[in-house]
């Protein structure tokens, strides 16, 4: 970026600083929010890279590109580096950092320095797991879910990259109190709890569940670590141990993790929805409140991970009664965007687009969610490329979707710029196209019996898994195009200034790109965020 | 945190709460040893939850805090209780 090109003083330049040490060692919530930006997008084109290079495997049966081991391996790495480098961090950390404290009327997060150590930690984390990569006897091949006993035995650098995602744990726990704090207690006047805009709704919903979810995922992976160095045999049935309870501690943290992938993602949609449709979102107190809803609620099914563990029968049906109840807030939810949308005046832009296609993707994925959720049809498709097929429906179709539409309605505004609107829609086509021929195949794979984390497979699975490899590629040249269209447009675009979405929200209220204290003045809430008649603009 | 209303809890008082920690410990070490059936793991939680309370009280201040301080630790308490109830659904009845 070359500061020198803005239109006007903003964050890039105001405090006369502009070298690395600025960015790295800043307190200043924006450049917090590009620097994670920046880190979560590299590690998820790299887990991108490494999710192309399966599917080719697996786009003839028998050997491809790779043998059984490294497949093991790369499937473990992928899912690691999306799961807890890519989705988790990536909404709070980005795009929580970039908007969150702006749409509440403050200058900053609670604690700007516990913000900047949360980024240090979460790089650090990063670090470790790479490194676990390439040193000791092999990158990690247990699957991300890093499973007893295989985790507790495997030669493989296992311990190092658990440990890893332990510090990763506590960057999660870092953001959530930051934003948990800031939520209470840096409201501008005004901005009462039912003026939140429904991002910050989400995003405080998730703060909880980092609080009090992942502590649990970080005694657990301390636990395997103990299994491995020390021996401990508390998941050893021999010793008197339950490889089971492994299974709960795992999933207690990683069920609510889910929602920590998915909800602020809703959230977003709750913005991009209402100023697309020109039109104050449906039911705005029943989708702030089924956020929290659902982090409740979702927290109480993680058993629904392990119908065929051998679990007790009681717990089968206790989890799956539960998992249908997540499902009432989250149809409220998509109800009432639907609502919204109900005779608005649609414009459909590239961030409205990703909204759209957020829409019918995750319900693809929540839908098929229930067929995992009931326990008798877990049975049949637990393990295959069904369940593949139906959490890429959920995290990549619906969250990543998210994450791409944020990129585009929210970026232009700390950039000054804007991408163009034509090769956008192009690339937005590609992707959903190729998405869907991709993980929709999978699906029915699943269906017919082929099981996940196999390099091989029977011949009569060929013609499918052909034309999900061809999809995968379809959507990677969509991602491409995406990618560059929207970067040369913020380097080098349009300029993009004023209120162009026309948003009612506070972000859009402030100069672009904001200057480094936000608010030239402490702003007086007066409207709320989906009271488009604020704006002034028709 | 306030500095006017920033509570010394006294050395004898420290101490003697450290020392009922230690004999529930003892008491811990006990009880484990008793043919209690599953009322073993009710007996273990007991005691777990008497001396956390005690840490949470005095160690960690609790009990001179404010009320939303004490109302947000108790969150994150009955979650975690919740956390480890719905584990007895499998435990209970395999
Ligand atoms: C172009 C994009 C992507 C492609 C081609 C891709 C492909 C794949 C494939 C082929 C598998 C393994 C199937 C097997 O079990 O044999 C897989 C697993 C997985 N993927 Fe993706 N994926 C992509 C994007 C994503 C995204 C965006 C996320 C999350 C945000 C994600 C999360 C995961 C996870 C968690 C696993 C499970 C790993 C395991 O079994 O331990 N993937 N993916």
């Amino acid at each position: 970026m070359n500061p020198q090109k803005l239109p006007q003083s903003s964050f890039w330049n105001d405090t006369g600083k502009t070298g690395i040490t600025s960015w790295i060692f800043s307190t200043d919530h924006k450049r917090i929010g590009l620097l994670y930006f920046y880190s979560v997008l590299g590690f998820f084109l790299i887990a991108v890279c490494l999710g192309l290079l399966l599917r080719i495997e697996l786009m003839a049966p028998g050997r491809t590109i790779m043998g059984p081991q490294t497949y093991n391996a790369l499937f473990t790495v992928h899912g690691v580096i999306m799961v807890f480098l890519f989705i988790i961090p990536g909404f709070p950390g980005a795009f929580g950092n970039l908007i969150m404290p702006i749409q509440i009327g403050a200058r900053d997060v609670a604690f700007p320095r516990l913000n900047l150590f949360s980024w240090w930690l979460y790089m650090l984390g990063a670090v470790i797991i790479i490194t676990a990569l390439f040193t000791g006897s092999g990158p990690p091949d247990t699957g991300w879910t890093f499973y007893v006993p295989f985790s507790t035995r495997t030669g493989t650098n296992v311990s190092l990259a658990v440990f890893g995602v332990f510090i990763i744990g506590f960057s999660s726990i870092l953001t959530g109190l930051n934003f948990v704090t800031t939520i209470h207690r840096l409201r501008a006047e005004g901005m009462t709890w039912t003026r939140l805009p429904l991002f910050v709704w989400s995003l405080y919903a998730t703060a909880w569940v980092q609080i009090l979810a992942t502590p649990i995922l970080g005694i657990t992976l301390a636990l395997v670590i103990a299994e491995r160095m020390l021996g401990t045999g508390l998941f050893d049935a021999a010793r008197g141990g339950d490889p089971i309870m492994y299974q709960h501690l795992f999933w207690i943290y990683s069920h609510p993790a889910v929602y920590i992938m998915i909800l602020p993602a809703m959230g977003v949609i709750s913005e991009i929805i209402p100023v697309f449709s020109r039109k104050p979102v449906f039911g705005y107190k029943m989708i702030a409140f089924s956020s929290v809803a659902i982090a409740a609620a979702g927290s109480l099914v993680w058993g629904h991970h392990m119908f065929t563990s051998g679990m007790s029968d009681t717990a089968v049906l206790v989890f799956s009664f539960l998992t249908f109840v997540v499902a009432i807030p989250s149809a409220i939810k998509v109800f009432n965007w639907v609502s919204t949308l109900y005779k608005g005046s649609i414009s459909l832009e590239a961030p409205m687009l990703f909204a759209l296609s957020f829409l019918l993707l995750f319900s693809i994925g929540g839908l098929t969610g229930l067929i995992l959720g009931a326990a008798a049809t877990d049975i049949h498709v637990h393990d295959t490329q069904f369940v593949v097929g139906h959490f890429h429906y959920v995290i990549f179709g619906g969250s990543g979707f998210a994450f791409f539409g944020a990129m585009h309605y929210w970026l232009p505004k700390f950039y000054g710029r804007r991408y163009k609107e034509k090769p956008a829609l192009i690339a937005w086509s590609m992707m959903f196209v190729g998405f869907n021929i991709t993980y929709f195949c999978m699906m029915v794979l699943g269906m017919k019996g082929m099981p996940r984390r196999y390099y091989d497979y029977l011949p009569e699975f060929a013609p499918l898994n052909l034309a999900s490899t061809l999809g995968s590629w379809l959507l990677a040249l969509g991602l491409i195009l995406l990618l560059v269209n929207l970067f040369r447009g913020l380097l080098r675009g349009e300029p993009f200034s004023g209120n162009p979405w026309g948003g009612a929200t506070l972000e859009w209220s402030v100069a672009t790109p904001p200057p480094t204290e936000n608010f030239e003045e402490e702003p007086v809430v007066t409207h709320g965020p989906y009271d488009f008649k604020s704006t002034g603009i028709p | 945190m306030n500095d006017t209303n920033h509570h010394i809890i006294s050395y004898t008082k420290l101490t003697s709460v450290w020392l009922t920690l230690l004999a529930l410990t003892g008491l811990t070490i006990w009880v484990s040893g008793l043919d209690l059936g599953v009322n073993r793991v009710w007996g273990a939680l007991a005691i777990a939850s008497l001396k956390s309370g005690l840490v949470i009280a005095f160690f960690m201040h609790m009990k001179y805090e404010d009320k939303l301080l004490r109302w947000l630790l108790f969150v994150a308490l009955l979650t975690l209780a919740i956390f480890i109830g719905f584990t007895f659904f499998d435990v209970l009845y395999r």
